[in-house]
Formats: C-alpha cells, sequence, structure tokens
C-alpha cells in the first residue's frame, strides 16, 4: 500500500493510503455528507479548486457510470474517502471509482480518520491543505508544500467551468425555450428542464444579457457554480440587465446568489459551508420544511436583501441562513440548495414546475 | 403546531409479552412515549400485561395497569380511566390491533377517546391485502403482483402475465407444503396440479416471484403539516425471502447508487404522505438487482423493531418524536436531543456502518427446522457500530454469544468441500459462515452469489476478512499487519490465534460518537462506539464534561435469548437510575439495540459495544471508573466479572469469587455441606458409561445438564438408561469440554426466592411458589407470589437457608435461590448471586425497589439506611401469577412440552386480590382458552408415570362438561375409574385417529405428557406440533392442566375482574 498525505494549512499532518492518481493536489478541504451519490459529486462543477472529503467511510461501494456525472468533467482537485471500494457492486456500474479518479488525474486518500479531519474543519473553518502522494514526513517537502497551501486562492472559479459555446438540446415535445446561463452547471438542472418540454440553450457565464435577449427565451435558468459570488462582477451587471426583461428566471445555488448581488444584497463565506443531503430548508410560504441537497460554501446574508427587491421565502433550518429568495419587481425566484438533487432528495423537484407554471402564465398573458 | 391543548390523559397500550418478532423494541417505544408525554405535563394510563417491563414501572406513568390485553380488559380501564386520547402507534401489531378493534367497534367514540398516531382508515390502507394493493396502485406504487386461481389453466394465464419465475402458494395448507417456485410453464403445470389437490379449498396463490432481489427498507416520519423525512435506510444482507428480523442487516443501505436510494426514498415518502400517517412508518421494498425495478412489500404505520433499530444506528428517537408528533407538535418545532442545536426536521448522516446480527434461539432447540423463511425465528438481535463492514461484522459476531470472535466457524472447517459448497443452498442461521468458509477455501464470488443470491458487494468485503486472515497467518506478525486487522475489528486474541504468533503490541480502541450529522455540528449526547483510530472522543468528553462525580460502569445483558430476556435489561437501567440519583456518572455498555438501556439519554454515557473482555478493557482505559456492576447484565455481564478483577476494575457488590463458588459445583457443594443446607444427590460424569452407572445408583428419574451452563441450556429429565444415551450423543457431539452433572430428580414443589444481602442482614421482598412441581424450568412455571401452600416450618426454613446462604456467599446485592420442597424437606437446587427474571415483577407487587436498594448497598449503603429490615419483607395485599409465554407457532419442530429447559420468550403477570382472580387474569393474559362457556372436548395422552394422578384432573373436565378423548393406555386407565373416554387412536394408526381428531375442531384442550419427546419424529411431539398449528391450548405438565380446570370450574369473566393500578399498591 503507497502512502499518501493531507497536509493542512495550520501544519497538521494525515497519514493515509493512497489511491486514484499520483501526484499532488492543494486545494480548499471541505466535507459533504451526502451518504450516496459520490458520483455525482465528483463531476459536480461547483466543488471546482477543492479537495472534497466524505463522511461516509464507505465509498465507491456502486462504483461509477456514464449516466450518474453531472458534468463531462471532474474539477475538484482532490478527494478523501476513509474507505474505497475496489470491489464495486451494481448492475449500472462501469468501472471503480479508483479507476474514475486515475483516469480524471485527481489524487486521492483513504484510510485516514474523517472524522478528526472533519472536527477540524468544523471548528476551525474550511482551511486549504494538500493532498500528496510524495513523502510529507520529510521536512523539506513539508514546508514547501505549506507554503503553497498557505497561499492556495481559488480564482477564476466560474470561467474555469463554464461551457465554451453556446449549445441546445431540445426535448421531444418542445413546450418553452429556457436559457441556461452556465456558472459551472449540474447536468440535471438540464435533464430536469428537457424532462418538462423545454429546450435548453446552454450559454457561457460571459454571456451579455443583450445575446440572451436576442435568443428571447422564455424563462432564464441562473445555474449552480463554485466559487465566491462576488468575484463575479460582469455577470452581476448582466444580470441586473436581465431582470428588466420580464423574462421568468429560476436560480439555484450560485445563481441565487448572484441574482441577490445584482439586487444589492451581500454574500459571506461560511464557516464551513453546507455540503450534504439532509439540509432542511424551512419554506415560509408552505411552512413547510424540506430535506433538500447542498452545496455551498457563500450565503446570502438575509438582512441586507433591499425590502424592496424581494424577501426571503427560504431558511435553512439548522442555521438560519438565507435558502431562498422572491423577488418582487420582476418574476424571479432563486433557491440556495439544490432542487435538482443528484445526489441527494428529490422533495424540492416541484420548483422546476413552478418555474414551468412561471413561463406558462408570463405566455399566456403574452398571448392574450 | 403546538401540543393540542384538547388533550390532557393519554393511554398507551404496550405490545404484551416478548414472543418471538415483539420483543423489548417496544418497551423501548413506548418507554420513549411515556417519557415525552409525561414531559409534555400529559397525564398517561398505561396497560401491558408484561410485568418485566420498565414502561409498566411506576413512575412511567401515572397509572400502570398490568392487565391482559383484550378488547374487555382495555375497555374496562377505558372506563375506569376515561382517557380522552388513545396512542395506538407504540405497542407493536398487539397494540395497533386492539386499538383499531376499539375504534371499529364505536367504543372509542361512545367514550369520547380521540385516536392518535394513526387513524384506522391508514392503518385499513396499510394492513388489508386488498386496500394496500389499491392504494399503491394509486400512487403509482408497484405491488408484487399476485392472483388467487382454482385451476392450472388461470395459473398458467396469469403466470404469462407477470413472467417467470413464479411461486406457487396452495390455500390453508401448514407451513406451505405444497407450494414451490416454477421457473417455466412446465414446472408450473407440475406444481399447480400438485398445490390444488393438496389445498383443502382447491386453491393456490400464484405470485411473481422475487427471491434474490435486494431488500431495502426505510424508516420514515411524517408530521400533521406533511413534513416528510427519512431518519434511515437499511439493506439485508440476506435477498429478499428471509424475514428482515433473521437477516444480517446493514445502516444505511450500501449497494445502491443515488438514483436507486433516491427513487426508492421518494417511494416512502409518497406512500407515508398517501397514507397519511403521523408519526413513524416502516416502508419495505424488494429492488430487482439488474435494474431500476421494484415493488413495495410491506408498510407498517407505527414504530417497529426496524424503528427501533434505525434509532440506535442514527441516534434518532423515533418513538419520542412519533409520541411528540401524535399529541400535535411538528418536526419542524422538535429539537434534536442529540445536537441540542437543531431540529427533528432533517436526516441523519452517518459516518460509520452499523451491522445487525440475529439470535436465533437454535442453540435451546436442538431439533427445530432450522431454514430461515417468511416467518421471522430470531428471539432477538444485537447491533455493532464500525468504521467498515468488516469492522462492524467482527463486532457483531463477537456480541452475537456463540462462542465466536471472527467469522471462522470451527465445526465447518471439518466438513469437506464438496459438502460445504452444497450447504450453500441452505438459507439457513449459519449461512453466512458457510460463505465465509466456501471463502476461505477458494469458492469463487460468482458461484456464491449463484446460488445465494447475496449481492457480491458483501461477499467482497467477506473475501477480504478472508484476506486479512491469510496475511495474518502468513511470515512475521508486523505492527503493520496487526494494526490493520485491527482496524477490520479483530481482537489481539484473535489475531493470535490466526497469526500463532504474539501481538508486537498492543493498541487500544478509542471512541466516537454517534451524532446524527456525521460531525458536522457539536454532538451533546455521549453515545459513543469504538473504532482504532487515535482521536478518542469519549475521552474528551468526559474531561470537557469533568463533574468530579465518581463512574460506575452497568454492563448489560446483549441480546434477548430464551432464558435471558427483557428482565435483565429492567435491572440494569434501575441501577443506572440509582447510581444517577446517588451522584455517580453511570456508563452503560451493551449492544442490544432493542432495549431501554442503550438509549442514550438512559445514562451518562452510552458505549455501543461488544461485551467481551477485550472490547471492555478498551472502554476501561477511556472511563478509569471508579467501579464495575456486572450483577444486573444476566449472565453476558456475569461472564465478565473475573476478567474485570484481572484488569483490576472494582467489581461493586458481590465479588468475583463468591459468584465462582456459586458456579462451581465442588465449591458450592462444600459451601453447602459447611452450612447444612442439603441439595438433590448428585455426581459429575464425562461419558456415558459413567452416566448410566450414575443414575442407576441415584435412582430414575435423574436431572441431566453439563457444568457451566446459562440458562438450563441442554438440561433434560432422564427416565430410562435409553434417555441418558440419546442425551449424552447429542452433547457429545461438540466434543465433551466440560463434565455432565446428574442429579437425583425431586418431583417437589419449586420455590424461588429473591433476597436483598448489606452483609449484616438479608430482606426478603417475596418467596415465589411455582404451581409445576420441579422439572420444568422455573422460566416456564407458572409462579404465584406470595407461596400459598407452605407450611409455617417450610416457610421458616426457607428464610433460614437463604440468610445462610447469602451470608455464606458474601451477597452485597441482589441473590436468587430456588428450592425444592419434597417430603416437607427443603432442597437448594440453584443460587445465582445476581439477578434474576423475577425481580422486576417482584418489585413491582412488593413495592420494594430491589435494583435500587441493591445498588445503594453496593456503594456502601445498609439496608437499614435505607429503613428496611432484614427477613421476608410484608405480603403485598395483592397476589400476583406471573404466565409463561411461548413463541412456538414461529417454530418448526420444536416439542412444546415443558421441562428443565427454558422455552418460554416472555411472560404475563395477572394481579389480583385472590389467587383464583390472579390465576385467571395471568391465563388470559398469556392467551390461554379460558371460555367458560364453550365446552368441547379435551384430549388426554400422557405417559405411565402420570396416569394415576391425571384421573383427578379428568374427572375435573368430565364434570365441568367436556368429552374426553384419550389415546389407548390413558384411555384404558380412564375408563378403568369410571371416567368415561372415547378411546382415540394413535397418530401412527389409520385414520381416524388423534390426528384427524385434532383436525376436526373438537379439541379444546389437550394433555399431553411423555417420556421421551423432543425428537420431532415421535408421536407425542407430532402431537402437540399438531396442537400449535391448530391453535389448541396445549398442557404439557399435570399441575398445569390442573389448575386450568380449577380456573374454569369457577365461571369467572374478564369483566367482573377488578383492574388493578399498580401505582396505587
Amino acid at each position: 500500500m503507497k502512502k499518501a498525505y493531507i497536509l493542512l494549512a495550520d501544519g497538521s499532518l494525515f497519514k493515509g493510503e493512497h489511491f486514484g492518481a499520483e501526484g499532488t493536489a492543494i486545494g480548499e478541504i471541505v466535507f459533504a455528507t451526502g451518504m450516496t451519490g459520490y458520483e455525482e459529486t465528483l463531476t459536480d462543477p461547483s466543488y471546482y479548486g477543492q479537495i472534497v472529503m466524505q463522511t461516509f467511510p464507505l465509498i465507491g461501494n456502486y462504483g461509477v457510470n456514464k449516466e450518474d456525472k453531472e458534468s463531462g468533467g471532474c474539477y475538484l482537485k482532490g478527494y478523501i474517502a476513509r474507505e474505497f471500494c475496489d470491489m464495486p457492486s451494481n448492475f449500472r456500474s462501469e468501472g471503480s471509482i479508483n479507476g474514475f479518479l486515475i483516469e480524471n488525474g485527481i489524487p486521492g486518500i483513504s484510510g485516514v480518520d474523517t472524522r478528526h479531519l472533519t472536527k477540524m474543519i468544523r471548528e476551525q473553518g474550511v482551511m486549504n491543505g494538500a493532498l500528496t502522494t510524495e513523502n510529507a514526513e520529510d521536512e523539506g517537502i513539508r514546508a514547501a508544500l505549506l507554503e503553497k497551501v498557505r497561499s492556495y486562492r481559488i480564482e477564476n472559479a466560474v470561467e474555469s467551468v463554464t461551457v465554451k459555446e453556446e449549445k441546445t438540446q431540445k426535448p421531444e415535445n418542445e413546450k418553452y425555450r429556457v436559457v441556461l446561463y452556465d456558472f459551472g452547471s449540474k447536468e440535471n438542472i438540464r435533464r430536469e428542464l428537457l424532462k418538462r418540454g423545454c429546450t435548453v440553450i446552454t450559454v457561457p457565464a460571459h454571456t451579455t444579457a443583450e445575446r440572451i435577449k436576442e435568443i428571447a427565451p422564455d424563462g432564464i435558468m441562473l445555474s449552480n457554480g463554485p466559487g465566491d459570488p462576488a468575484e463575479n462582477t460582469s455577470v452581476i451587471v448582466e444580470v441586473k440587465k436581465l431582470t428588466k426583461t420580464g423574462i421568468p428566471i429560476f436560480g439555484i445555488c450560485l445563481g441565487h446568489q448572484i441574482m441577490a448581488l445584482a439586487n444589492g444584497a451581500r454574500t459571506e463565506k461560511l464557516h464551513y459551508g453546507h455540503r450534504g443531503a439532509n439540509q432542511p430548508v424551512k419554506d415560509t410560504d408552505l411552512d413547510r420544511t424540506f430535506v433538500t441537497s447542498q452545496n455551498h460554501g457563500y450565503a446570502v446574508i438575509s438582512d441586507s436583501l433591499p425590502p424592496s427587491a424581494g424577501r426571503v421565502s427560504h431558511i435553512n433550518a439548522n442555521d438560519g441562513t438565507c435558502e431562498g429568495i422572491r423577488y418582487t419587481a420582476f418574476p424571479c425566484f432563486t433557491v440556495q440548495f439544490h432542487p435538482e438533487a443528484c445526489g441527494g432528495p428529490r422533495d424540492t423537484a416541484f420548483l422546476f414546475d413552478e418555474f414551468i407554471g412561471m413561463m406558462r402564465s408570463d405566455k399566456n398573458a403574452a398571448e392574450k | 403546531m403546538p401540543l393540542r391543548s384538547d388533550i390532557k390523559k393519554v393511554l398507551i397500550i404496550g405490545s404484551g409479552p416478548i414472543i418471538i418478532g415483539q420483543a423489548a423494541e417496544f418497551d423501548y417505544a413506548g418507554t420513549q412515549g411515556c417519557r415525552a408525554l409525561k414531559a409534555e405535563g400529559l397525564e398517561v394510563v398505561l396497560i401491558n400485561s408484561n410485568p418485566a417491563t420498565i414502561m409498566t414501572d411506576k413512575a412511567m406513568a401515572d397509572k400502570v395497569y398490568i392487565e391482559p390485553l383484550t378488547l374487555e380488559a382495555v375497555k374496562k380501564v377505558i372506563r375506569i380511566e376515561r382517557p380522552d386520547s388513545l396512542l395506538s402507534t407504540l405497542g407493536g401489531q398487539t397494540g395497533l390491533t386492539l386499538s383499531m378493534q376499539l375504534a371499529e367497534c364505536g367504543f372509542l367514540e361512545e367514550m369520547g377517546v380521540k385516536l392518535l398516531g394513526a387513524d384506522p382508515l391508514t392503518i385499513h390502507k396499510a394492513e388489508d391485502r386488498q386496500a394496500f394493493k389499491d392504494t399503491m396502485e394509486k400512487i403509482g406504487q408497484p405491488v408484487i403482483p399476485s392472483k388467487v386461481v382454482e385451476t392450472v389453466e388461470d395459473a398458467v394465464e396469469f403466470a404469462k402475465v407477470i413472467t417467470y419465475p413464479v411461486i406457487v402458494r396452495p390455500a390453508f395448507t401448514l407451513g406451505g407444503t405444497g407450494g414451490g417456485i416454477a421457473g417455466s410453464e412446465e414446472e408450473l403445470r407440475d406444481i399447480a396440479t400438485n398445490g390444488l389437490r393438496l389445498s383443502p379449498i382447491t386453491q393456490i396463490l400464484v405470485e411473481k416471484c422475487i427471491s434474490g432481489w435486494k431488500e431495502i427498507e426505510f424508516e420514515v416520519i411524517r408530521d400533521s403539516k406533511g413534513n416528510v423525512i427519512t431518519v434511515c435506510s437499511m439493506e439485508n444482507f440476506d435477498p429478499v425471502g428471509v424475514h428482515t428480523g433473521d437477516s444480517i442487516v446493514v445502516a444505511p443501505a450500501v449497494t445502491l447508487a443515488d438514483k436507486e436510494y433516491q427513487m426508492l426514498r421518494s417511494a416512502a415518502l409518497d406512500i407515508i404522505s398517501e397514507l397519511k400517517v403521523e408519526g413513524g412508518c416502516n416502508c419495505q421494498f424488494a429492488l430487482k438487482p439488474d435494474s431500476f425495478e421494484y415493488a413495495v412489500i410491506e408498510v407498517n404505520p407505527r414504530v417497529s423493531r426496524s424503528s427501533a433499530l434505525a434509532s440506535k444506528a442514527t441516534g434518532y428517537p423515533i418513538a419520542k418524536v412519533a409520541a411528540k408528533i401524535a399529541i400535535g407538535y411538528t418536526l419542524d418545532e422538535i429539537v434534536n436531543a442529540v445536537t441540542g442545536k437543531t431540529y427533528a426536521c432533517f436526516e441523519p448522516a452517518l459516518d460509520y456502518i452499523v451491522v445487525k446480527f440475529p439470535k436465533w434461539p437454535f442453540d435451546k432447540f436442538v431439533y427445530a427446522k432450522r431454514t430461515l423463511g417468511t416467518q421471522m425465528m430470531a428471539t432477538g438481535e444485537i447491533m455493532a457500530i464500525g468504521t467498515s463492514f468488516e469492522h462492524a461484522l467482527m463486532k457483531a459476531v463477537r456480541s452475537i454469544e456463540l462462542g465466536l470472535d471472527s467469522m471462522n466457524m470451527k465445526r465447518l472447517r471439518f466438513i469437506d468441500d464438496k459438502t460445504l459448497y452444497d450447504m450453500l443452498r441452505n438459507t439457513d442461521d449459519i449461512r453466512s459462515f458457510v460463505v465465509f468458509e466456501n471463502i476461505r477455501r477458494g469458492v469463487s464470488l460468482d458461484d456464491i452469489h449463484d446460488i445465494t443470491k447475496i449481492d457480491k458487494w458483501f461477499l467482497g468485503k467477506l473475501l477480504h476478512l478472508v484476506q486479512i486472515e491469510r496475511e495474518l497467518s502468513e511470515g512475521e506478525l508486523t505492527e503493520e499487519k496487526y494494526l490493520y486487522a485491527k482496524r477490520y475489528g479483530y481482537l489481539d486474541k484473535t489475531i493470535e490465534e490466526i497469526s500463532g504468533q504474539k501481538c508486537p503490541m498492543h493498541k487500544n480502541a478509542v471512541y466516537k460518537p454517534v451524532d446524527t450529522c456525521a460531525g458536522e455540528f457539536a454532538a451533546e449526547t455521549p453515545y459513543f462506539y469504538s473504532t482504532f483510530d487515535d482521536e478518542n472522543e469519549a475521552e474528551e468528553f468526559i474531561q470537557r464534561h469533568d463533574t468530579g462525580k465518581k463512574r460506575v460502569l452497568v454492563f448489560g445483558s446483549g441480546p434477548i435469548r430464551i432464558g435471558q430476556g427483557i428482565e435483565f435489561d429492567y435491572c440494569s437501567v434501575h441501577c443506572v437510575w440509582a447510581l444517577r440519583e446517588m451522584g455517580y456518572e453511570a456508563v452503560i455498555c451493551n449492544n442490544n439495540p432493542e432495549t431501554v438501556s442503550t438509549d442514550f439519554d438512559t445514562g451518562d454515557r452510552l458505549y455501543f459495544d461488544p461485551l467481551t473482555p477485550e472490547d471492555v478493557r478498551s472502554l476501561i482505559e477511556t472511563e478509569k471508573p471508579f467501579g464495575a456492576v456486572v450483577q444486573f447484565g444476566g449472565q453476558t455481564a456475569i461472564k465478565l466479572t473475573r476478567h474485570l478483577a484481572d484488569m483490576g476494575v472494582n467489581i461493586l457488590g458481590t465479588s468475583p469469587d463468591s459468584i465462582d463458588a456459586a458456579e462451581d459445583r465442588e465449591r458450592f457443594d462444600e459451601l453447602l455441606n459447611k452450612c447444612g443446607i442439603p441439595r438433590p444427590a448428585g455426581h459429575t460424569v464425562m461419558n456415558t458409561e459413567e452416566a448410566k452407572s450414575a443414575a442407576n445408583s441415584l435412582g430414575y428419574p435423574v436431572l441431566m445438564r453439563p457444568s457451566y451452563v446459562l440458562g438450563g441450556q441442554n438440561m433434560i429429565i432422564a427416565h430410562s438408561d435409553t434417555d441418558i444415551e440419546e442425551y449424552m450423543a447429542i452433547i457429545t457431539a461438540g466434543g465433551l469440554e466440560n463434565p455432565v452433572l446428574i442429579d437425583k430428580y425431586m418431583m417437589g414443589k419449586e420455590v424461588e426466592v429473591d433476597a436483598i444481602c448489606d452483609g449484616k442482614d438479608v430482606l426478603i421482598p417475596g418467596i415465589m411458589e411455582h404451581i409445576e412441581r420441579a422439572g420444568v424450568h422455573s422460566g416456564d412455571s407458572i409462579s404465584v407470589y406470595p407461596a400459598m401452600t407452605l407450611t409455617k416450618r417450610v416457610r421458616e426454613t426457607i428464610i433460614d437457608y437463604t440468610r445462610k446462604l447469602a451470608f455464606a456467599l458474601d451477597v452485597i446485592g441482589l441473590v436468587n435461590i430456588q428450592y425444592v420442597v419434597y417430603n416437607n424437606e427443603v432442597y437448594v437446587i440453584e443460587v445465582n448471586p445476581r439477578s434474576s427474571r423475577t425481580v422486576p415483577y417482584i418489585s413491582k407487587v412488593t413495592g420494594v425497589p430491589m435494583v435500587d436498594i441493591a445498588t445503594k448497598i453496593m456503594l456502601g449503603s445498609s439496608l437499614a439506611e435505607q429503613g428496611y429490615k432484614g427477613g421476608l419483607y410484608r405480603e403485598a395485599e395483592h397476589i400476583a401469577v406471573k404466565v409463561p409465554v411461548f413463541s412456538f407457532e414461529k417454530l418448526h419442530d420444536v416439542d412444546t412440552a415443558l421441562g428443565p429447559e427454558m422455552k418460554s420468550t416472555g411472560e404475563v403477570l395477572g394481579i389480583a386480590k385472590t389467587f383464583e382472580d390472579a390465576l385467571y387474569k395471568g391465563l388470559i393474559a398469556a392467551g390461554y382458552n379460558m371460555d367458560t362457556k364453550k365446552r368441547g372436548g379435551v384430549l388426554i395422552t400422557v405417559r405411565d408415570t402420570d396416569k394415576q394422578e391425571i384421573l383427578y384432573v379428568a374427572e375435573k373436565f368430565e364434570r365441568l362438561g367436556f368429552d374426553i378423548y384419550a389415546t389407548s393406555g390413558t384411555a384404558s386407565v380412564l375408563n378403568r375409574n369410571m371416567i368415561a373416554a372415547n378411546m382415540v387412536r394413535k397418530a401412527s394408526e389409520p385414520a381416524p385417529n388423534v390426528m384427524t381428531l385434532l383436525d376436526s375442531g373438537k379439541i379444546d384442550y389437550v394433555i399431553s405428557t411423555s417420556a421421551h419427546g423432543r425428537q420431532p419424529q415421535r408421536d407425542s411431539v407430532k402431537i402437540r406440533r399438531k396442537t400449535v398449528e391448530r391453535s389448541v391450548c396445549c398442557l404439557t405438565s399435570i399441575d398445569t392442566a390442573n389448575a386450568v380446570a380449577d380456573i374454569l370450574s369457577m365461571g369467572k369473566n374478564i369483566d367482573e375482574e377488578e383492574m388493578v393500578d399498580i401505582c396505587s399498591i
């Protein structure tokens, strides 16, 4: 068994066993608590620049397959699992997680006390770290690594994961046309829209509002994505323009944050974020709490949203952070969590229906 | 929504006696429920016939009725108490069914009682076969397609629709005789023809065969707002076909990708939403391993064994939350007790894996059919928590108390490859070990999967264990190898055994918490399990919460089994409460997920781990306790005594040496001699010849048992040399390590005493007398408190002997002594310096809190300081009769005749002002047919030695107006004595015979005793099994039969019985 190491910015070192690709990954270490859906996690562009640790100890049980990928790539930097399974068992499995990581050049480590690491992150907040197959017990190597770890920053996140050019996907019976503003979107957002009869025109993050108006869609979907939302200054400007078009808009995760920023709210970095499939979110309109899938390190500061712009419609039942906003001046609602699930619960998939409903009534009004 | 203002007084119905399929999990649920309601300031009324439970404690409810769980009794309690609500979902199927009956007959409405938890419509939709099918169809949930047909052509037609393979189940044939799986039309024609011929109504059910599919369960909770969550998913190691209670189960599900997982999770939420359950619900699914096809197998709209398991596996208290929902709260208002910060409206995330392993009674019932199927047979279970499946499984095999410390079952080593391979086809209790041994011998996982359909993921993990063991056995045992094996759950002892080398180092376990959130939030709850990591969160927790209090470890009793049941959990829990009350920190270690003791808020800390010396060693290192208590955890905890003492742990109460003195035959004999107390004469033998000569010198009948037994295991009464030969053959089959004890069997009156000793005084809260004479295990006897028929002299002798024995053994705490009174002389049969089965009910009836007193004594208090004097405590105003309850209908080929080996799984109590009323209530509660109006037939077939005594009993039944039937020998004795008995031909003779008579429905009672029994092929056993199948009341002791006849002759009626609130005693 080849050794691997995790070196944290505070100097603590964890020793484990190597799997996946060889080499060194430097990134922001985050933990995800979902007990299924590791393949979705591995392919979720929102994890760009991060080393992801699974708190559930048994990873890779059902292998990997093509259908469950949430994007064409693997954008995270490194992967930490307590145990990985090299003999997966599932009728759809096409390979092992080990093979997948090797193919995608992602180093992994197993055999570490992930709970201990999780607690450190919980207490000290999100931390940079390195995952390496080099001998980090060697002081020289460690010192050099530590320097890199400490100076690491996630930059150009959205730019790195967005599509390079527009692409259009049509359902069997087109009812609506939706522009998916791609900040690093998960595939299932597209699938949910297609399933509901939407033609999805995915556009890169640097697309202008003018171009979107040209496409004249029935609705605009602001996707999820990685990084600090406030960094996306030009996108925020374009989104602000879109709010004037009257086209129904639905935002998820980063899309939610960008819309809030475009409307004068502020965002903050959470201590250690929400990443998992068990986050309770209270829908204040319905007076219902839903279990949701989440993956975000930043949140909209509820108080910072100008009352004239909209109101907070969803609240995280654990820590009270903003989970959704309904805008008043234009047809738009956004959520911080992931109604498209994958992985995680599908309990809020009805929000896509609501989006469809918005487009329908908008269309009906236009026809009248 | 907050607490409903229209709820002030709630009735909770318990689940009654422990039977297979309905065990301690309902005490756990009921106790949580009671506490949750009381915490809301509600008045709680409880009815449950099971006195060994914690929920029937005076402190648990405002009014506690230990009364029969019959419609009439519950109605009576409702009339007396006039509760405004009834909570139906905490008492298992028993509680639910009773609640429904009360609702359906309009009684609840008439009494103004609201039904909480689940309404009748919900239950109808979940339980009625057709309504369930319709409901599932309505919401698009697939069920297993099936159809009842009456011709072969219809069967073939339907099979074409649902595709092969199909299962054929003939209607009304016992044990599924004549059924089978058909893979083709040709096979179906054969099986269907046969099945239709065998079915008395020419009817068969044709069902799609889904054996081999994965079995997945979800525990779901819903509130009145419609909030729904799943607490836990579970996956069975054994595919569909084995009852989930008999399967190894893991939580969470491990072989499902997110797509399959979410598909089933959503289905579970859709089902509970459609059923409008307000509380907990269990959904079982079958999932085809090679597609997304699935079927809903079963839905239980109540808390269950699975919900108890899910609660312990996740730290999410389902029963408590369900109770709160029932009285109006919603999930978003109920605080998550584990984190203290978050709410109950979330789904637990695990950062470990849980393995549940069943505990079967086959070590007791050697002739029982061990094939696992749709009828649950396990009496209990254990749960193990680990960081990997291997780790948890290794802990599980140690916890199950089969003498195993790895997956290697020694006796399989001697079986040749071919036979062992063929054994893979047996779906029985040792299958997992057979699979392991086959893997060890190099059989491919594909082959094993093809035969067993066990998912290859599980097989791969077993292969990993084989690989670890191979590594250990080859070459030097390095630290690296050692640590790797530790990580996967091997004990030092096992590593040394496998490697044949000394461990190069020793690593203690550290402890991680079960926190519901995988570390995302800081947990408040001290619920731990061991791992082989470096960070010890328990140690940190202890430092952080240092109260300066002394810490005491209390060891629990492990899995529920025949002979060691829920009563020991009662004792352990009470010990913990007493310790806390005294200002100690009470720490529990146990591994049974069904119990109250493993509820994380029972003690100050809970360790969910195996109870073996090495596991416990790490715990001692972490806790550094002031002392440990072993006397409340049954034999499981007692077994730890010597090891704990060797580790330098202060054993509170009776010393390890005294415990040994009571268990070691020679030392015990010496002690009796010294005290001048007689015991039945006996010898120690090592082989059959010695046994026969010993028996002949003592004179038959003799009592035989191996030395060092647990709960009468393998104990018989031998009447002849043949019996001795048969018995010795069984016991020597496994290699005779310990000698066999042969004692003179005295068929006298059996008396039992529980006493408390502080070294200065001995308090005897009560003397109990058994209805059945010695020879029937005390756990299977009807026991009466206070003793009714002892002479003053005998009583005084018993008190005297009890004092002497308690002092001679230096008992500090509880002691249980069994006596036999034979020809007016008192003999000692057994002394157990620990808590016993009878402690809970004697505590309740006498009002002497025995465990609390004993606990205080162990920590230095005296009886006098607690206000008690020595001697026999004043007799209670009420008579209490404990009646055993059996689970024979769940176990095939088990002889139901009572003997020295315990067979009952549970007990009930009848409490009344008179002995007769108490016995009547007890018999009713135990399910005896006590219909005093119906006069049918009594079949009598007894062994020669009973033929004189049976006359009196037969006469009583005859006088009551019953028709007497008897087999030839018995009939001629009866007829000679002027009792008109119809002679019936033996089972082996042509019909009409005794079997067809039992089928005819003419017989209400069978009185059957036999000199041999045991083996299923014997006539007497066949007759007794037939009574189980036909639900005919079978009495296998003349004494029981006599008591039943006496009570029947009094023509009692439950409506006329007084309902006793034990809180007012």
